[in-house]
């Protein structure tokens, strides 16, 4: 690197304290170096905030704004506590996928740590979350900020006229299921704050209207259909719980759909992010290392501000082994930073292996690579296209099968020839959600009889679900009003019930 | 095509309502632990916080995720002794060696109690609660200083009420003067050469009317200095200070005699703590003289004011008796305000009462400020009660009170606190 630098240009300053002026000029060259790269952005809109600010968002789950509840001054607290004592280091930014792309730079940073956020967040999230085929299919960037907006004003007009605590109540209840309220295979409707607005007073009667057929209880009506009434209902196994509550239940008043339909929404919002760590995070740090040493080779930069953004960098992609104390799985910034590394190497400098491993892109040009990988995959499909042999062996990854039938663990697979495809194939698989979480579903409500609501929980590996389940099956009943049953099917065929909730009146409970 | 926004200035405290929600939601977890930290502390430590902790169980947000078993095939780094096929003996405890399962730590986190700080307000608030005190004098009793304005010197700027005529004036002086230094000179001497000359030279002489001029001139200069300017302005400068507070001396009088259990004595340490309040409100410096009895009277320091336990009878007098010792020797110099607090399950030796009647009216109250008497019992006011009821209607600074409840304490204040303000 140093070796082809040419001192081309006066370094830019690197003092310790930054100043609008020089975020602008860093800026300026960064987004130059970006544009030559190709890199496809929205636009940027920096903001700089204290680090109770930061706090602040991070509570709110890294969202500008966002509605009240109790959960997110817990979570304020707790990172205050740690940050005040020096337990813990902020996250130095937080980047908003939103259209323009904001991303907040706390105060406290030194110029070299603002110069690596715009390169990390603005340039390196942002072109992520403007290409990736998840983001653009799961979320809406210009609609975000408008309908979080949106969800407080109801929120905070619904307390006004129903009251706090039975806001909070229902809001505890959506969050437990906040996890469950994702159609892992279906496109959502895109956000739109207009027709939010416009729709919303249509949906809630419609879907009243609805309801109230479903749960029709009429004579004429039951004679009629008694003999066809035997169908089953969902007709279909649900997956997104969520939705069908605010769908399906019969007891819940129209502004408690919207309020289930608001947590659904916001939830679905963040379904991308927890399925494209390792390939965003991975994105965002090969960015601001590339840029930030093209433009240290153009002699933009000093040595000690290289000095300070390495070792940064470094600590960033840090990766302990499996048996050290600090090791908490696989770091996504480390993994993915070495396999996009890895991905540009095949590109330039494929070697044998390469050439056998991936035919397609070794050789090729890399931006161009670089483009269809970050479009069109997650982490799942991204570890078991593009994880190399050469990868496997730097990070000595290997696989170990926990069987709890077994007094010892087994060896399933590690970095050799025998290994590569299989240690792939379950590192890919568990970044699977659909294998790491818990397969659940509506199963059966009973129409005819006590109203009663079925789930069942299809396991898988005789993975059992945590204990938590009986709470959250709490929630549930809250929000559905009848019996809820929790059964799990085992892979034998046997299906058992482990939780159920009587819950005759939804009132009862919300005092 | 980017924006830069200066966000430091926003609103602040964007989570305040989050974390009211929170306190509202474990509201009782939050008075328990308030209840606990009173009895830990001093009836003085009422300025500050307390770390509240909550178990985390009750704050979970429960989700359905996996629990532990069934079979797991997962990756890790830095192989340095593995091969396929090896067997492995599980590594004990899980969580934090480093081969337990990345579930493991997410498990392990939840046990931890939650802990949290209350503010000084927060902590305040908690504790009026329990005593039913009316809004008014929450505010009035949180408030931590009360100011007063006073005079101090001059400042250059201030708005026209406060304008000092004198000063100003005295400056503007000041400024004609030294600005007209250089003319005033030059006029004395023309003027004294244009004496000279009348002496030998007709008036109408042009040398003459050239002085004339010249000094018409110079005089005009003279004249042109402004009168006043606003450079001249001096305002009387007001700053606040904390009020002058005098010093006051309270006695805490309690009963420890076997009828008084840790209940009593924790409703009567509530009450000497809510008085101690009320004091700092009004003085700057307290002192507080805590005296115990059963049948004889002690002056002992809070620890043992609080925990010591002692039985017997009771003979209410004996701590009167150190009490009016305690006044004549140490604060009947005139610098002290006097507060009596007395607190007793009134189960006094039958002969004694009138004693203490007599004593209180005649050698105590008259020196006092005020003196306010609970009788924490559950049933019938007992025999000192009907003997003070006595004092009631003679003396204006003397309060009496049947406390079941932490919430009867007030009214022995209400009447205090009236007269205070």
């Amino acid at each position: 690197m140093s070796a082809k630098r040419q001192k081309r240009k006066q370094p830019l300053p690197s003092p310790g304290e930054w100043t609008f002026e020089l975020i602008e000029a860093y800026h300026l060259e960064i987004d130059r170096v970006a544009r030559e790269y190709g890199l496809d952005t929205y636009p940027n809109q920096i903001e700089l905030i204290t680090s109770e600010q930061m706090m602040d968002a991070y509570s709110s789950v890294g969202m500008p704004v966002n509605y009240h509840h109790w959960s997110f001054g817990k979570s304020f607290m707790h990172t205050e506590k740690g940050y005040r004592r020096g337990q813990m280091g902020l996250a130095y930014e937080i980047v908003i996928n939103s259209n323009p792309c904001i991303a907040y730079l706390m105060e406290e940073n030194t110029m070299t740590m603002q110069a690596l956020v715009i390169a990390h967040a603005a340039y390196g999230h942002n072109s992520f979350f403007k290409g990736n085929y998840l983001f653009k299919q799961w979320t809406n960037a210009d609609a975000i900020v408008d309908y979080l907006i949106f969800a407080r004003n109801y929120l905070s007009e619904c307390e006004e006229r129903y009251g706090e605590e039975e806001v909070e109540l229902l809001l505890d209840s959506c969050h437990a299921l906040m996890n469950v309220g994702v159609d892992r295979y279906k496109r959502p409707a895109k956000l739109s704050l207009n027709k939010e607005l416009t729709r919303q007073r249509e949906r809630a009667e419609y879907l009243q209207s609805q309801v109230n057929d479903l749960w029709r209880t009429l004579p004429a009506h039951q004679v009629k259909t008694q003999a066809v009434e035997e169908r089953r209902f969902p007709s279909e196994p649900q997956e997104n719980l969520l939705y069908f509550i605010e769908k399906n239940a019969p007891l819940l008043e129209p502004w408690q759909r919207e309020v289930v339909r608001i947590v659904r929404k916001i939830g679905q919002y963040f379904f991308p992010q927890r399925q494209t760590q390792v390939m965003n995070e991975g994105w965002a740090t090969y960015w601001h290392y590339t840029l930030l040493n093209t433009l240290y080779d153009e002699g933009l930069l000093t040595d000690s501000f290289m000095m300070e953004f390495l070792h940064s960098h470094t600590n960033v992609v840090y990766q302990p082994n499996y048996n050290e104390p600090w090791y908490r799985g696989l770091n996504p910034y480390a993994l993915g930073f070495a396999m996009w590394q890895d991905i540009r190497r095949i590109c330039e400098h494929p070697t044998d292996e390469d050439r056998h491993w991936f035919p397609d892109i070794a050789g090729s040009d890399w931006r161009e690579t670089f483009d269809f990988a970050m479009r069109n995959f997650k982490d799942e499909s991204f570890v078991a296209q593009f994880l190399s042999p050469k990868v496997m062996r730097d990070f000595r990854l290997f696989a170990i099968l926990d069987d709890d039938k077994e007094s010892k663990l087994k060896v399933s697979a590690i970095h050799d020839d025998a290994g590569y495809r299989k240690v792939r194939e379950i590192l890919s698989d568990n970044y699977n959600l659909g294998s790491r979480e818990p397969n659940l579903q509506v199963w059966n409500v009973d129409l005819r009889g006590d109203r009663s609501l079925t789930l069942r929980h299809q396991a898988y590996l005789r993975r059992p679900l945590n204990g938590d389940a009986e709470e959250v099956v709490k929630h549930v009943a809250r929000l559905w009003g009848f019996v809820v049953r929790m059964e799990v099917a085992h892979e034998d065929g046997r299906v058992e019930v482990l939780h159920e909730c009587r819950r005759d009146r939804r009132k009862s409970d919300t005092h | 095509m980017v924006r830069i926004i200066d966000r430091r200035f926003d609103s602040k405290n964007k989570s305040t309502v989050n974390r009211q929600r929170f306190m509202r939601r474990f509201k009782s977890q939050i008075r328990e632990a308030v209840a606990d930290a009173i009895s830990g502390r001093s009836i003085k430590d009422l300025d500050n916080g307390e770390s509240v902790s909550i178990p985390s169980r009750d704050l979970s947000e429960p989700q359905f995720h996996h629990g532990k078993g069934g079979i797991w095939e997962n990756v890790f780094t830095g192989n340095d002794q593995f091969s396929s096929g090896d067997q492995i003996n599980r590594p004990p405890g899980g969580g934090g060696s480093g081969s337990g399962k990345g579930k493991a730590s997410k498990d392990g986190e939840g046990e931890d109690d939650f802990v949290f700080n209350l503010s000084r307000e927060e902590f305040l608030d908690v504790f009026f609660d329990d005593l039913a005190l009316p809004n008014l004098v929450k505010t009035q009793l949180a408030r931590i200083h009360e100011y007063k304005s006073q005079r101090a010197g001059f400042t250059n700027d201030g708005t026209p009420a406060n304008i000092n005529v004198v000063r100003s004036l005295r400056g503007a002086l000041g400024r004609r003067l030294a600005l007209a230094s250089p003319y005033s000179g030059k006029l004395r001497e023309l003027q004294k050469q244009l004496e000279e000359l009348l002496e030998t030279r007709p008036d109408d002489d042009p040398e003459v009317l050239k002085l004339k001029d010249e000094i018409g001139i110079l005089r005009a200069k003279i004249e042109a200095i402004p009168f006043i300017d606003t450079f001249d302005l001096r305002f009387n400068n007001r700053i606040k200070v904390p009020k002058p507070t005098t010093q006051a001396v309270m006695f805490c009088i309690m009963d420890v005699s076997g009828s008084m259990d840790e209940g009593k004595k924790a409703t009567a340490k509530r009450f000497f703590m809510l008085l101690y309040l009320f004091l700092t409100r009004t003085y700057e410096h307290i002192e507080v003289v805590f005296i115990r009895h059963h049948t004889v009277a002690k002056e002992v320091n809070e620890e043992d004011f609080f925990h010591s336990r002692e039985s017997g009878g009771t003979v209410v007098s004996s701590a009167l008796d150190l009490m009016k010792e305690v006044l004549q020797q140490r604060y009947l110099n005139g610098a002290w305000n006097i507060y009596g607090a007395q607190a007793s399950d009134g189960d006094n030796w039958e002969n004694d009462s009138p004693h203490c009647r007599e004593l209180l009216a005649e050698s105590i109250l008259p020196f006092l400020q005020y003196f306010a008497y609970i009788e924490i019992t559950p049933g019938e006011p007992q025999n000192l009660w009907r003997e003070y009821e006595k004092l009631l209607g003679v003396h204006a600074n003397f309060a009496m009170q049947h406390i079941e409840g932490l919430p009867d304490i007030y009214p022995v204040f209400r009447e205090l606190f009236k007269k205070r303000l």
